[in-house]
């Protein structure tokens, strides 16, 4: 209880203090609370991991009723990663923001509404009340949009920014049609009454479930609820994008499993019905990704494509509670709740290296960019360890959740009808596709920006930033390459949240112990492949030590060093592929031909647009506004007339009532007679 | 441990008698067996060029491309006998050690700078991506076929009992020779020999490799090829004793070679625009194969 008001006072005095600092205070104090309020808070989230359970009753007030908070392990787990990832987040973003130190009151403006996303995210996962839950969940939302329209002196932030605010309201929208449901029938905001309520009825059970689903899955970026997020990560700031695709997507995740937890339905429809949304939601973020020029644009709908495979997880683990197969329930799960973290964990530093280059640069359009790797050869190393990971590949911590998924699915196999067979076989083929995409696209990110020539010359000079920005990105670095040699620790700390999901159906089986041969035996394999490469690289340099090595310009069959422009460009690298997707893409190019004997100057653009948007998103809105453009008669600049709508207006609220009472009065007098 | 012994073996022979069987069929008197692997030793002895443009990724790429094979080739199983390296599910490993080699080995011929690398680069990214579904439906099918989920285990559980199992068999054969066509760039998705390096896959992404490093990605190649001999040869040894699948072993390998060496010399590669739909048909046959298996297992009602 002590630990909750200190909580809070830290927040408040923080946010009280920023006002009168100087810029440089402003980041240090937030920075400090943020790493207060985290080691306060994971206190209990590790002693959850460890299976203990928290519960405090706050006083609430008159409207909100009495405010449960309950600390259990899947909050724990959500609270750790939130924390994790925002205290390496506000430390490079330290660093990040130094450019902006002539802009004081939007700092200000940025820090508190920093620490309210830290403090907001961390009561979403421990409040069980819906009206505190959604003042939470409220908070949440306006400081993120605070956050990502730091740079709002741009048309197209302010842009990417109304639209994240206008979705997350419409998401906040069936939230609140789901708790006023349960309240209106319970009478009670506390969670449990969710619980309560949905057991009565399977139906009312599974359309409660969808409410919240639709919520949580535009929170998500589940497709095709998405189209919020590739123009919001851009906008933003690079340690608030890595926040945003580490901590506040995984929120929706969050929101997903805990009402798992609270509503009892049909299991087996639920995951199927989350399976397929999961697997087109991965197999499209990453055919979208494939196509961006715009570095931070690729790793937004890269966001997508996890979310997906995490998605997948939490489906295989639904039908497995519902058929009763213990370990698929506990592979599913796991495999999710590990790829949360994992994915927080590469996909930050991905958008953090991405800060790196946009710093030194000032572009993030990969066809300007190449040849960094010699000018900084640290964030292109990070970088290249984090673009391994996320294509899941061994020996880091992408491959362990990716694998668990792999497992829970061929497990599967052994038991599965007819129909869970043909879903297996598209979920493997959609799993194994989205590896190869993957891989597709992040060789041509890392390979454009990073490596060959540079395609423009800069004015500035290109440099690595200071080791203490780089400080962080190591540090998750370490953790990535911790998670894919020891998987076994890592999966051990999951028992706890995991238990929570199929205690219920399975009591006696102690589950991740199926997976604990098969860890340590992958965990060898790391090993030894590390292994292998170091001899291999030993017996190279003493190879070479002993023979001429020369450096020459690149040979390219006698092509000798040839302009930059020969080069392959992001755009080409991805062409053939392009060619192959047409009909799930939406492409236009721009572009004027060579023509004549003195050609004149030509050029070549192409956009790309996401075709979901269009169809979800651009055509609806179209036909509202045609609909809406009717009554634009009423709107027509004359200041008389808006003043005839006010006393319109004030002469019917006056009237109505009256004429009511008249008419009732006329349709006594009828009755009378 | 002999799997990997006997691999090691069947890579030294290996792509000597792919090129013996050509320059016969072309009528030329042709190199002796051992001239590919004299090629590599000579190699391992040279000294090295690099170019200007390249940074470190091209100095380790080669290093972890042949690694990955090394690692991949020790989860291989012999029949009863496992791989150093044995799991439920070791086969997703072995295929994402091989990716990791892949990763490194694209992002080495972007690092020259040169276009010529980009185009081999961003070729294989996309039929290495294409060829993966094949393998992981194939191995599913199988999985699904005997109930395990590791190489050692279906392999020694594989029975081949009725006739279907037989068509299956070959079908899998079918799919893995033609993924290691891939995995290695041969004939009818790339021609090693062509003589235009603008229609090449594999040999232009490597063009700038020189000296140790091109000797380590040449040999990786010849295991890679012995990797999946292996594979199919433990399609069809099952639980026989080693006295007669290890010269089975090698027969099966030296059969290979040959169908290798035959069809590259008879074909002619495909267009390149036709090679993504005739990777991705392998998925198709690969789809055949876990039909056969549900068809087996009585799942159709």
């Amino acid at each position: 209880m002590i630990l909750i008001k200190a909580f809070l006072i830290i927040i408040v005095g923080a946010l009280l203090l920023i006002p009168f600092l100087k810029v440089a205070g402003k980041g240090i104090v937030v920075f400090l609370a943020i790493v207060l309020n985290a080691a306060l808070t994971s206190y209990f989230a590790v002693l959850t991991l460890m299976g203990e359970k928290f519960e405090f009753i706050l006083p609430g007030s008159i409207i909100s009723d009495v405010i449960p908070i309950r600390i259990d392990a899947l909050s724990g787990w959500f609270m750790l990663i939130i924390n994790l990832v925002f205290i390496t987040g506000s430390f490079y973003g330290l660093f990040y923001m130094k450019e902006y130190r002539e802009q004081k009151s939007k700092i200000s403006v940025h820090a508190i509404a920093l620490l309210l996303l830290h403090g907001a995210l961390l009561g979403i996962c421990v409040i069980q009340n819906s009206f505190a839950f959604l003042i939470a969940w409220e908070i949440m939302a306006l400081s993120a949009f605070m956050l990502v329209i730091f740079e709002n002196e741009k048309m197209a932030t302010i842009k990417a920014g109304l639209n994240y605010l206008i979705q997350s309201h419409i998401s906040i929208v069936f939230l609140m049609l789901g708790f006023m449901w349960v309240r209106f029938k319970t009478g009670s905001y506390d969670f449990s009454a969710i619980t309560a309520y949905s057991s009565e009825n399977p139906l009312i059970a599974i359309l409660l479930f969808l409410c919240f689903f639709v919520t949580f899955a535009i929170k998500a970026g589940i497709v095709p609820m998405h189209t919020w997020l590739p123009y919001a990560h851009p906008a933003a700031p690079a340690h608030i994008s890595g926040i945003m695709s580490g901590v506040i997507i995984k929120i929706g995740i969050f929101g997903i499993l805990r009402m798992l937890l609270l509503i009892k339905l049909d299991y087996t429809t639920i995951g199927y019905i989350i399976l397929f949304f999961s697997v087109v939601s991965g197999l499209y973020g990453v055919m979208l990704a494939i196509i961006q020029h715009n570095l931070k644009k690729l790793l937004a709908y890269h966001s997508i494509e996890n979310i997906g495979i995490i998605g997948m997880g939490i489906g295989i683990g639904c039908i497995g509670l519902g058929s009763n197969n213990a370990i698929l329930a506990n592979l599913g799960f796991a495999a999710a709740m590990l790829h949360t973290l994992n994915h927080a964990l590469f996909k930050s530093l991905l958008f953090y290296t991405a800060g790196n280059v946009y710093q030194a640069t000032h572009t993030v359009d990969v066809e300007h960019l190449g040849g960094l790797v010699k000018k900084m050869p640290q964030t292109a190393l990070l970088f290249l360890i984090a673009a391994i990971a996320i294509c899941g590949i061994p020996p880091f911590n992408g491959f362990i959740s990716e694998f668990l998924l792999y497992t829970g699915l061929y497990h599967w196999l052994q038991d599965a009808n007819l129909f869970s067979l043909i879903v297996i076989g598209f979920s493997i083929l959609g799993l194994v596709l989205i590896g190869g995409l993957a891989m597709l696209c992040f060789t041509k990110a890392f390979g454009v920006v990073f490596l060959g020539n540079p395609r423009k010359e800069f004015r500035h000079e290109i440099k690595e930033p200071p080791f203490l920005q780089l400080l962080p990105l190591y540090l998750i670095t370490l953790i990535i390459i911790a998670i894919g040699v020891f998987p076994k620790l890592f999966i051990n700390l999951l028992l706890q949240p995991v238990l929570l999901f199929t205690s219920n159906s399975f009591p006696a089986t102690n589950t991740l112990q199926y997976n604990q041969d098969v860890l340590q035996q992958i965990s060898w394999g790391m090993w030894g492949l590390i292994g292998i490469i170091t001899l291999v690289f030993l017996l190279r340099k003493w190879a070479l030590s002993k023979s001429k090595v020369s450096i020459e310009p690149t040979w390219a069959c006698s092509y000798t060093a040839p302009t930059p422009k020969l080069q392959y460009t992001a755009n080409s690298f991805v062409r053939s592929y392009r060619k192959l997707f047409r009909p799930f893409l939406m492409l236009s190019k721009n572009k004027k031909e060579i023509h004549g004997i003195f050609p004149s100057k030509v050029h070549y653009k192409s956009v790309t647009y996401d075709k979901l948007e269009k169809w979800f998103v651009d055509s609806p809105i179209k036909a509202i506004k045609s609909l809406l453009s009717r009554f634009q008669f009423l709107q027509n600049g004359n200041l008389q007339f808006y003043i005839l709508y006010g006393i319109i207006f004030i002469v019917s609220i006056i009237c109505i009532p009256l004429i009511y009472e008249k008419f009732l009065d006329f349709i006594d007098f009828l009755k009378q007679l | 441990m002999l799997s990997f012994a006997l691999i090691f073996i069947a890579a030294i022979f290996f792509s000597g008698i792919i090129s013996r069987t050509k320059s016969i069929f072309s009528g030329r008197k042709g190199p002796g067996i051992m001239q590919p692997i004299k090629d590599i030793i000579r190699l391992f002895r040279k000294g090295a060029v690099y170019s200007q443009t390249s940074s470190f990724v091209f100095q380790i790429a080669p290093t972890i491309y042949f690694s990955s094979v090394v690692m991949a080739m020790l989860i291989v199983p012999f029949g009863q006998s496992k791989g150093l390296i044995s799991f439920n599910g070791d086969f997703i490993f072995f295929a994402y050690v091989l990716a990791l080699g892949k990763f490194f080995s694209i992002i080495s011929a972007l690092d020259t700078g040169s276009s010529f690398g980009g185009m081999g680069a961003s070729r294989e990214a996309l039929y290495s991506m294409f060829a993966e579904p094949a393998f992981f439906i194939l191995i599913g099918s199988l999985a699904l076929l005997t109930g395990h989920s590791s190489f050692q285990e279906i392999f020694s559980a594989l029975h081949l009992g009725s006739y279907i199992t037989y068509a299956l068999a070959i079908l899998a054969t079918f799919v893995l020779l033609m993924i290691a066509m891939i995995e290695n760039s041969r004939m009818p998705i790339d021609d090693p020999k062509t003589h235009l390096e603008l229609t090449m896959i594999h040999e232009v992404m490597i063009l700038e490799n020189s000296g140790f490093d091109l000797g380590l990605i040449l040999s990786a190649g010849c295991l890679k090829f012995a990797i999946y001999g292996a594979l199919i040869v433990n399609l069809f040894i099952g639980i026989f004793p080693y006295e007669y699948t290890i010269p089975l072993f090698f027969i099966t390998q030296f059969l290979i070679a040959i169908t290798i060496g035959t069809i590259e010399s008879f074909m002619a590669r495909f267009r390149m625009g036709h090679n993504a739909q005739f990777i991705f048909a392998l998925t198709s046959v690969s789809l055949l194969i876990f039909f056969g298996a549900l068809l087996i297992l009585g799942k159709f009602i």
